[in-house]
């Protein structure tokens, strides 16, 4: 391994202007003329707009215009759409309420926009956005989904009976039933999958700017996917054509799902930009972004789990009811559903699987994909299941998964996925070892003694990534091709520029890709750079999320790679004088099989660019070329997380003592990224385990609206983790990689709450955990446990 | 925010002079509840009138048996001050548990007590010690002074000047954080001096800080942490919200308490 | 409208501001200083965080009219243009204490506090309970509290040790 190939810790090239101040948010880019946007939001969770009056706000210093949903109705602005189609059982198809970007006659959430105020400067905006006067009338509000689909309850979409969006369903009810009445045991489980607020540090922004003169416009964009936002925004909202919409997704602080999708406010920044002839620049406010970035999970979940005598498991099924708030995000219906029931096999041979899933319309943010995105709600049923079914037939937690798991590939699960490589056990076994799970015993009885509870949990998770082949994606219902592009171009001197269709927010793509290129290439790691997040650059992509960007977007790398190679074996063969079927590349220079005749890659390029060795009758000249990607299988990353916890039993508090964490990712580029990964994603879990929520009140108001009353994990809330690996390479892809962005989110929560299930002794415990949480289970326990 | 007139008096008599003058004005002290709740426009001040720059109201002080605190000491200098670490640590660890260490660096004794925040640390300090908060124009014993939620006794134009804190030879604070925001869940803070025996908790009360007598009572008898065991405080009159209800919050006052008082008696 | 004048990061500047005028919004966009940050807006989260004659604060909270005649430094103040980094930027880099690099400068500015408060040998749990004022999103801390105490340590040998005031 070279220092800077894959496989070796490189450090990051896009550190420098991070910690010297240089990034260049979308927030910190300003443009000539600059003038910003206020947005005036419902304060109402459901009323009817009776009357807007726009003329006080108008009349305000520094005030440019004041723009309502009835104006872009009129310059025919189309609505925010889902691009994903699910149909429901009896075969209908998903029911799309329309959402403007300003709405115009109804009001469906807090938040929800209805006017805007084109200022010289924010605080003259934000004085001039109170003036406007709404006329509302409030509409009773519904925030729980089972209570949406409920008769009487108030209807947030016309026409949409029951709120209710698609009823669902995957596997076989009959083959699924018939297995639980054959059951010996059967474990069932109420679970509630919290809601979340992803809380990107980098509030979302946008900056539009019309240029007259050629008629194009250009949106910077806090994106994780340039490419589909200005697909989106021409084809659907009908802004401007294609070719005349240039995005650029600039540095980016952090996505975690919440800057994939396309919003109201960047449609309503480029509709102004180009009405007032003035660049418009939008900042969320952090409780702005409380209330409008698509929140993530909050599912309500029964599940059962079927078992024989001998702990082998038969059958699993789930009833899951989806709440998707009062829009259908761009990607919202694919969450609950394809990213969610087909992973509930877990890591386990399960021969009988059936899911069902309500998706439902309420009167809150909508909801949409947040890291792991469904594989993280559909790890939290499976695992949870399972160490319920262990706990209740008194087996260990690991003997009971070592029975079950899938040991030979290609495996077939009942819920589509085709699982292709894995050692489950590895794993687990690894994982076991790292936490010290055979001195839990003795570690346990001296908590006690200090008037603790210890508990331990396991996660073994399973996720499908690499998303995702083209062909099925589009066979399931997705309104795009999930490949990935990429354009490897050498300059005469030798140096290279990768433009990937990726986007990178914290992944630190400039350095893994450039490291695959420079082993590739055989070329200096700094000779590298690695363009992307502008579609005037980059001719498509489709992003970054779904951790997809190694097994998909360094794919499509490889395989300009391997083009670029092909031709510059013709060029020098002409510049060698040899046959090009007797030429050699190997690290970094082109041999004439058998001989002693070489070319630097340098040199090649060179020669490549001044074609004075071949016509181009010949050979055309130059060397770049571009790929597209599609893959061919999911991925799927799986381990094994060991939570060890610590309880206060006065008070409830938690505290987690240990973490393992032992992970397949296939093949690792980087390991100090992939480490980072983990840790990240392992944070984003525990949040979700112990303090996140997002609380809506009955009338509809988000009352953990603020860091003040949302709880973020913190340093002191985290331990130092313990992070492992084990090896099977994907088949699917050229490099065997497998993706490592949301394993931890998506196998952390289970692990936490075993593990507190696990001290507390008893399973009745919703997330958050919180430690009033945990108190009041232990006041439900037995008296033994409740101090 | 909405705009406002700045003012930089030097002097107190200058600060109330412009507070006379401008009847919309608010005293900056620190600033980090005042400016965060302007920012969200839930305050609107014509004016404001900055004492950072007021002479004389600034740091710690053994004056015979109390310990004297100017209003703009900020809570880390309080935090750090050898004389209090010295004379009573369970003062010093009370701002030295608000917030977080920039807010510390802000944050001043007069600005919070003069906010009362039913979640703030000071109150129960204050309370907790039967301190004596000294204006520009009286003494207002704890007792008087914190009258309901962001309430207290100052009148218009009043300016807290110094804060006097009894010595007490036994005293704990115990608090439990609120998950997100650092203020108190609950916090309670104890002391014995002479005969005075108090025990104040912050965070817990729908009206703000409190005094518990019961709790005073037992702890009469003996002042150890076994003289409340199992005393608890009724749930009614406790704040609840989606991180505590008011069963848990008053089952925490027994627990802090406790352990207030092991740190006490240490 | 009100004039203000201080010193950043070593330069004398001034301008005339709103009274509201917070001193992020004067460094970001007065002074085109965007290294600091916004993260929230109610003093949580510490992307913000700068130096105030010293000592760190979070610059959202702070009207710009309070820090007249205050000497501010902010990250794009802790290197010499073409100077060697900060160590603690250094260590930043080396232990890939940043993915998004948006917490990374309120980072870096608060994790400089903590050695000025608590010197260069740091341990686990003072760093993490010291780190109450800063929210990162991305790397779950793990790398952050590891790249502090390697800072901190780097500044003690370096000679750039600051006296430890707590």
């Amino acid at each position: 391994m070279s220092a800077t190939g894959i496989g070796a810790a490189v450090r990051r090239k896009e550190d420098f202007r991070f910690i010297t101040g240089q990034g260049q948010y979308t927030d910190d880019v300003v443009r000539p003329g600059e003038t910003r946007a206020v947005f005036v939001r419902s304060p109402h969770a459901h009323a009817n707009i009776k009357s807007i009056d726009v003329s006080a706000a108008k009349a305000m210093p520094g005030v440019i215009d004041v723009l309502t949903g009835a104006q872009l109705a009129t310059d025919k602005i189309g609505n925010l759409i889902c691009g994903w189609m699910i149909h429901s059982k009896d075969g209908t198809p998903m029911k799309m309420a329309p959402h403007p970007a300003l709405a115009a006659s109804k009001v469906n959430c807090v938040g929800d926009a209805v006017a805007v105020v084109i200022a010289e400067t924010v605080g003259q905006g934000k004085d001039a956005a109170e003036k406007v006067k709404v006329e509302y009338e409030v509409l009773s509000a519904v925030v729980d989904p089972a209570k949406a689909q409920a008769k009487g309850a108030p209807q947030i979409h016309p026409d949409i009976a029951n709120n209710t969006i698609y009823q669902w369903h995957l596997g076989d009810a009959k083959a699924t039933e018939a297995a639980f009445a054959n059951a010996k045991h059967v474990t069932k489980l109420d679970i509630v999958n919290n809601r979340l607020v992803p809380n990107a540090m980098e509030p979302r922004a946008a900056l539009a700017e019309y240029d007259a003169g050629t008629d194009n416009l250009t949106l910077w964009n806090t994106s994780q996917n340039p490419h589909v936002a200005r697909l989106v925004i021409a084809a659907f909202v009908g802004m401007a054509p294609e070719h005349k919409l240039r995005v650029i997704a600039p540095d980016v602080g952090g996505g975690f799902g919440s800057k994939i999708f396309i919003y109201p406010e960047e449609v309503v920044c480029l509709w102004a930009a180009r009405k007032l002839r003035r660049p418009v620049k939008w900042t969320s406010d952090r409780s702005e972004a409380f209330l409008t970035d698509a929140h993530g999970r909050d599912h309500i979940t029964h599940a059962e789990l079927a078992l024989d005598g001998n702990g082998k498991i038969l059958a699993l099924r789930a009833k899951t009811i989806a709440n998707l708030g009062a829009y259908m995000s761009t990607f919202s219906s694919s969450v609950p559903t394809y990213l969610y029931a087909t992973l509930l096999s877990g890591q386990y041979d399960i021969p009988q699987i059936y899911c069902e899933v309500d998706a439902v319309y309420t009167n809150t943010a909508p909801v949409d994909a947040y890291r792991g995105a469904g594989r993280p709600e559909a790890t939290f049923v499976v695992e949870r299941l399972v160490e319920v079914a262990a706990r209740q037939l008194n087996l260990e937690p690991a003997e009971l998964r070592r029975r079950n798991f899938v040991k030979s590939f290609p495996h077939q699960t009942p819920v589509i996925m085709a699982y292709d490589a894995g050692d489950y056990n590895a794993s687990m076994k690894k994982a076991m070892e790292m936490a010290d799970v055979k001195g839990f015993a003795k570690r346990k009885r001296e908590a006690a003694r200090h008037g603790k509870l210890r508990g331990l949990g396991f996660s073994a998770y399973i996720e499908a990534c690499g998303i995702a082949p083209s062909q099925a994606v589009g066979s399931l219902g997705a309104g795009v091709g999930l490949w990935e592009s990429a354009e490897v171009r050498v300059n005469p001197t030798g140096s290279v520029e990768v433009l990937t269709g990726c986007h990178a927010h914290g992944q630190g793509h400039e350095t893994t890709f450039a490291q695959l290129v420079s082993e590739r290439l055989g070329i200096p790691f700094d000779s590298v750079s690695i363009v992307h997040g502008d579609t005037d650059k980059v001719q498509f992509g489709m992003g970054t999320y779904g951790s997809r960007s190694g097994a998909v977007g360094m794919s499509a790398i490889v395989k300009a790679l391997d083009k670029i190679e092909a031709k510059a074996k013709k060029v020098a063969a002409f510049m060698l004088e040899a046959a090009e079927g007797d030429i050699e590349f190997k690290d970094g220079k082109f041999t004439v099989a058998g001989t002693d005749k070489s070319a630097a890659f340098g040199e090649v390029a060179l020669n490549a660019y001044i074609a004075h060795k071949f016509t181009g009758a010949e050979l055309e000249p130059g060397l770049k070329e571009t790929s597209f990607y599609d893959p061919t299988n999911f991925t799927f990353p799986a381990g094994c997380h060991i939570c060890e916890i610590e309880i206060d039993i006065e008070t409830g508090k938690s505290e987690i003592v240990n973490w393992t964490a032992v992970d397949d990712f296939g093949t690792v580029i980087n390991p100090m990224i992939v480490e980072g990964q983990v840790h990240g994603g392992i944070a984003q879990g525990v949040g979700q385990a112990l303090m996140e929520g997002a609380v809506y009140s009955a009338e509809g108001q988000l009352v953990s609206g603020s860091f003040m009353d949302y709880t973020m994990p913190r340093a002191h809330d985290l331990p130092s983790f313990h992070v492992g690996l084990t090896e099977t390479k994907a088949p699917s892809n050229p490099l065997g990689i497998k993706g490592c962005g949301e394993a931890g989110a998506i196998a952390s929560p289970a692990a936490v709450i075993n593990a507190i299930t696990d001290a507390i002794g008893t399973e009745e415990l919703a997330m958050p955990a919180t430690a009033n949480a945990v108190w009041a289970a232990l006041q439900r326990a037995t008296p033994r446990q409740a101090a | 925010m909405y705009n406002f007139t700045f003012h930089r008096p030097t002097t107190v008599r200058q600060a109330a002079g412009l507070l006379a003058r401008n009847p919309d004005a608010k005293l900056l002290a620190g600033g980090h509840s005042l400016i965060p709740v302007m920012k969200q426009r839930l305050a609107s001040p014509a004016a404001l009138v900055d004492l950072g720059l007021v002479e004389g109201i600034v740091g710690v002080e053994l004056k015979g048996r109390s310990v004297s605190i100017g209003a703009m000491t900020r809570h880390a200098d309080v935090a750090n001050s050898p004389v209090l670490k010295e004379v009573m640590p369970a003062l010093a660890s009370v701002p030295g548990s608000i917030g977080d260490p920039q807010v510390r660096n802000r944050g001043t004794i007069g600005g919070s007590i003069a906010n009362n925040d039913p979640n703030a640390d000071y109150p129960a300090a204050c309370l907790g010690l039967g301190a004596t908060i000294i204006t520009n124009k009286r003494r207002i014993a704890a007792d008087d002074f914190f009258t309901g939620m962001f309430s207290t006794a100052l009148e218009e134009g009043e300016i807290i000047v110094r804060v006097s804190f009894p010595v007490a030879k036994k005293a704990g604070y115990e608090k439990f954080k609120h998950p997100a925001s650092g203020f108190a869940l609950v916090g309670v803070f104890v002391s014995k001096r002479g005969p005075d025996i108090r025990v104040a908790v912050t965070g817990a009360g729908a009206n703000g800080v409190f005094r518990v007598p019961s709790f005073e009572e037992a702890l009469k008898k003996r002042f150890s942490p076994k003289s409340i065991e199992g005393l608890t405080i009724p749930a009614s009159g406790m704040n609840a919200d989606i991180h505590a209800s008011a069963e848990y919050r008053a089952h925490l006052v027994g627990v802090l308490a406790r352990r207030a008082l092991v740190k006490a008696t240490a | 409208m009100p004039a203000v004048s201080m010193t950043v990061n070593g330069k004398a500047v001034s301008g005339d501001v709103e009274a509201r005028t917070l001193l992020v919004q004067f460094l970001r966009e007065n002074l085109r200083l965007t290294g600091t940050h916004v993260g929230c807006d109610t003093s949580q989260c510490g992307a913000c965080v700068i130096h105030v004659d010293g000592i760190a604060a979070k610059s959202c909270t702070l009207l710009a009219l309070q820090c007249e005649g205050a000497k501010i430094t902010t990250i794009e103040g802790l290197a010499a243009a073409d100077g060697p980094l900060h160590p603690m930027q250094e260590a930043f880099r080396e232990h890939h204490g940043l993915q998004c690099g948006y917490c990374t400068p309120g980072m870096i500015m608060s994790a400089l506090d903590i050695v000025r408060r608590r010197g260069n040998d740091l341990d686990e749990h003072t760093i993490r309970e010291q780190l109450d004022g800063n929210i990162c999103r991305c790397t779950g801390y793990h790398n952050i509290v590891k790249a502090i105490a390697a800072g901190a340590k780097e500044m003690g040998k370096g000679g750039t040790t600051q006296q430890a005031a707590e």
